[in-house]
């Protein structure tokens, strides 16, 4: 037990101050890309500003009533985040096109939400009761995009998408917030008859045997959402999800070891049977190949245009609105790590990669912090969520790994992303409000307080 | 935007740089002060001058070697006198299949909490059970300290550790 000594204290003017600067960085970005491509806005910058600021500031306002102890860092890195990602979206933008207006709308509509989380939640630990609710939303959710009628089809080699009136939109990022309170409260109550202890090798202990039936589970769904869906990114991040709340709840390191061979195996498998896999590992490992550049579909052009361009970029980037993104396929989504590493260079690629790392470690805080188990659990998995998609992401853009379809959390368009990141967002802040605030001691409202006799 | 000379670019170009340092310096300059947990770790023993300013740093008084708790017992319920040893491992306590003490007790939910050993002290954690967990008469919200000889109720049981 830490004893703390220091009182808590709400920190809400720091944030007030951090979330200025916040702003003025994600204005700032808009301004610079206003000055080289006056197109780009078409007039609606003092508008669009003005927006985002009401915005940040009605979210503020709420954390000051609503979640006094929240901490105070997470809002103005997501701010900076996501205003520096409706600038570079704006500059992406043809004549013609929305997509930037677009963004800005659903950035609207999600700090909206993730406010309305906050409020109406308020207090994390009643998520739990909603455990095996939460697993059976994840399974709807991801079976959405499968079934005819409100299946948007395959949209770019992946049929992850729904329709819905006039939009569309991606019901599994919603599904890693459902899946993420899933484990953490399956977990959180049944991690001692895991911890069990089975046949030991070496050093580690392994799990018994019949206990591996959650993990093969996992493996399987995540399996099926490679093959049906064909979607790589979501399949890697539910199951790597699930590795690190299963070693986060009983610290055995042979649950990663047993998970890394599984998605070894897994991945070769994949990569035998599936076209689409292979040509992503083929154009990864041999992305330099004039014949592999130039295959369709399933070439390396996109990754090795991305390199060049953030090759052109060099230490201190081409300046905003002055390189060459379209000359990259889908520079406004998938691939707009590249256009920061042209555009701002090396010095601002790594001012990004740090705000991602700092809110990691933010969210990591707050789990350490935490009184309860499920707490605990929920803030590591969903903070482990965020640094599993931008290491996916930015390591498939520098080539480090291969390219999978996830997106960066806050600045790729799209907004299904942006809506369940922002719902994350408000999930770790109430976590943090209750691990940095005063014990409380009363229990959970709404708890019965009458004995209940169950069957 | 013609009218626009190029050095004026530049320097906004690396003066925006700057600004998206400036918001990172000033994040981790606010965390520093956050990695702290209790004063008295980051300063060390305090002096006698700082004692006399805030009273609350003197180290605490040494505590008396406390007994240990050896065992479990069952002192209300449907399984009163019941006894189990208390080693190194966590125990689950519900009417599940699967708990360490399996709880024949209506009121009681299937994995309803969880008692851990940490350090020197047994811990005593509510799973989200429906009636709730009792540690004398107070209703855990969080992981608390069990002493020996304190009551915990669950369900209808009342479970105390004995050295």
């Amino acid at each position: 037990m830490i004893l703390a000594i220091t009182a808590p204290q709400p920190r809400r003017n720091v944030e007030l101050v951090l979330l200025v600067l916040a702003l003025a960085v994600g204005i700032g970005a808009s301004a610079m890309v206003g000055l080289n491509n006056a197109t780009a806005f078409d007039g609606d910058f003092w508008f669009q500003s003005s927006l985002l600021i009401v915005a940040a500031f009605a979210f503020h306002m709420v954390l000051r009533f609503r979640a006094k102890y929240a901490d105070p860092i997470m809002l103005p890195i997501v701010v900076a985040l996501n205003g520096l990602g409706l600038a570079l979206i704006h500059r992406m933008d043809q004549p013609g096109e929305d997509t930037g207006n677009n963004q800005l709308r659903w950035t609207l509509l999600a700090m909206a939400v993730s406010i309305v989380v906050i409020w109406f939640v308020k207090d994390h630990r009643l998520l739990r009761r909603f455990t095996f609710i939460a697993l059976a939303a994840s399974a709807v959710l991801l079976v959405l995009p499968l079934v005819p009628g409100i299946s948007a089809g395959e949209v770019l080699g992946a049929s992850v998408w729904i329709r819905l009136g006039p939009m569309t939109f991606q019901p599994g990022e919603i599904a890693k917030i459902t899946l993420a309170i899933f484990f953490a409260g399956y977990l959180s109550s049944n991690r001692d008859l895991i911890l069990l202890a089975g046949r030991k090798i070496g050093p580690m202990q392994l799990p018994r045997f019949k206990d591996l039936g959650p993990m093969i589970t996992a493996w399987l769904v995540s399996i099926g959402i490679l093959v049906f869906q064909r979607d790589l990114g979501t399949s890697i991040l539910f199951f790597g999800l699930f590795i690190v709340i299963i070693y986060v709840a009983t610290s055995r390191i042979s649950w990663v070891v047993i998970g890394g061979a599984l998605i070894l195996g897994g991945g070769f498998l994949a990569s035998k049977f599936f076209s689409h896999v292979a040509f992503r590992l083929d154009s990864w490992w041999n992305a330099f190949t004039p014949e592999v550049f130039d295959r369709s579909p399933g070439g390396s052009g996109q990754i090795v245009q991305g390199l060049f361009g953030m090759a052109d970029g060099g230490l201190g980037g081409t300046g905003l609105g002055q390189g060459r993104p379209d000359l990259v396929p889908f520079a406004n989504s998938d691939m707009i790590v590249a256009l920061i590493g042209e555009e701002l260079g090396l010095v601002g690629l790594f001012a990004v990669v740090l705000l991602y790392m700092l809110l990691f470690t933010r969210g990591f805080r707050a789990a350490l912090g935490a009184r309860d188990a499920f707490g605990k659990l929920l803030a590591c998995g969903l903070s482990f969520a965020i640094a599993l998609q931008c290491f996916v992401v930015i390591g498939g853009v520098t080539r480090l790994i291969p390219l999978t379809g996830l997106t960066t959390p806050f600045l790729a368009a799209g907004g299904s992303s942006l809506l369940a990141n922002w719902i994350i967002v408000g999930l770790l802040l109430m976590i943090s409000n209750t691990a940095r605030g005063p014990v409380d001691t009363s229990p959970i409202t709404h708890a019965p307080t009458e004995a209940v006799q169950t069957s | 935007m013609s009218d626009i000379s190029e050095l004026t670019i530049t320097a906004l170009r690396f003066g925006f740089l700057l600004l998206l340092w400036v918001l990172i310096f000033s994040i981790v300059s606010t965390m520093r002060r956050d990695l702290v947990i209790g004063r008295k770790a980051a300063m060390g023993t305090p002096t006698a001058r700082e004692l006399r300013k805030n009273p609350e740093l003197a180290p605490a008084p040494p505590q008396p070697v406390k007994q240990q708790a050896h065992q479990l017992v069952v002192v209300e319920g449907p399984l009163k006198g019941t006894t189990l040893p208390l080693a190194a491992s966590p125990i689950l306590l519900g009417r599940a299949q699967e708990a360490t003490l399996v709880l024949e007790d209506d009121y009681a939910s299937g994995r309803h909490a969880r008692l851990f050993p940490q350090g020197s002290r047994w811990f005593i954690e509510d799973l989200g059970s429906t009636n709730g967990t009792y540690l004398a008469d107070q209703q855990l919200t969080r992981a608390l300290p069990v002493e020996l000889g304190v009551p915990v109720r669950i369900g209808k049981t009342v479970i105390e550790l004995r050295p």
